[in-house]
């Protein structure tokens, strides 16, 4: 396997979606490639620091004003 | 004994369909369980597209008001998270077009970028590197990041792997074929990486975040083929 044949692979094996074969495929690539390694482990923790982080606060008093909002309407709508 | 389970194939109904159905039913307290359940995506999802916090507020407001409007027009053979989704990112686009008075806003606006997706800095990252960072260092460090995604980029990362919709849903939601899902996805992780690793290289975080793009530049994944077989194209083989 090529360095570009793994690249074209590399989401579906971050994503699981690969078939055994293929895993073992990619997997045998990785242990003789370090260039490889790298990409596949730091793009993984790349998704999985932009998962776990919260960059942007929910403003304070929206779902309030939201709520009401919503309560308006319904008078409205659903009375 | 006789514990009823659910017949193989036809999943149980999401617990949200309950709620839909006793908003339809005229009992808001259950649409604000849906709100609560799902304001802090709207919210990012709106932020993402949008790039301005005021108008992430209005479309966070306006999305689940016309969604609370229409709640009638939703099927229920999509998830009502995705549904919601879809109504999120077009108020989200809708706003973009008003600011930018009346110009087109498509997801594939600045697409086209000469940064591609082959791997260049390829020093690799300290164990847990966002540990070199505080808390609120490290959110701007991933805000800066993701804003210098191409827009059509950054909507299919904070899609797929941010808020955990799958291919097809993306796709249904962006109007954009599987392929082309999955082919930006691919580029969206590796132009972050890339971008990322400035800050989390395993050298020690330097004071000055910049690159010493020659001075890394090694022989990198694909290279050796450059053009001929890049990641967009391959991806829609599968």
């Amino acid at each position: 396997m090529t360095c570009t044949e793994f690249l074209a692979l590399l989401d579906d094996l971050i994503d699981g979606t690969v078939t055994p074969e293929t895993r073992a495929e990619l997997e045998t690539h990785l242990v003789g490639c370090a260039h490889c390694e790298v990409v596949f482990s730091t793009t993984r923790k790349t998704i999985e620091i932009y998962r776990s982080h919260e960059i942007y606060d929910l403003p304070n008093g929206l779902r309030d004003r939201l709520h009401a909002a919503i309560m308006a309407r319904c008078k409205k709508g659903c009375s | 004994m006789a514990i009823i389970q659910p017949v193989a194939g036809e999943p149980e109904p999401h617990p949200d369909l309950a709620l839909v159905e006793r908003v339809r039913g005229g009992d808001v307290t259950a649409y604000d369980a849906l709100v609560r359940k799902y304001e802090r995506q709207v919210f990012r999802i709106a932020q993402h597209i949008t790039q301005n916090r005021e108008d992430a507020e209005d479309v966070m407001q306006d999305a689940f008001l016309k969604a609370y409007e229409k709640l009638d027009q939703f099927q229920g053979n999509s998830k009502f998270y995705t549904w919601l989704v879809r109504i999120a990112v077009n108020e989200s686009l809708m706003r973009l077009r008003k600011r930018r008075t009346g110009k087109m806003v498509s997801i594939d606006e600045d697409i086209v970028t000469d940064e591609g997706s082959v791997p260049r800095d390829l020093a690799d990252w300290a164990p847990d590197p966002e540990q070199n960072y505080g808390q609120a260092e490290l959110a701007e460090i991933l805000r800066k990041t993701i804003q210098g995604l191409p827009q059509g980029f950054r909507i299919v990362f904070v899609l797929r792997d941010v808020e955990g919709l799958s291919t097809e849903e993306t796709a249904e939601t962006l109007g954009l074929s599987i392929p082309a899902v999955k082919s930006r996805l691919l580029r969206a992780r590796l132009q972050l990486r890339e971008r990322l690793s400035r800050y989390f290289h395993k050298r020690k975080a330097s004071k000055d975040p910049r690159p010493k793009a020659a001075g890394r530049r090694e022989s990198a994944p694909g290279e050796t083929n450059s053009g001929e077989n890049r990641p967009e194209e391959t991806g829609g083989e599968k």
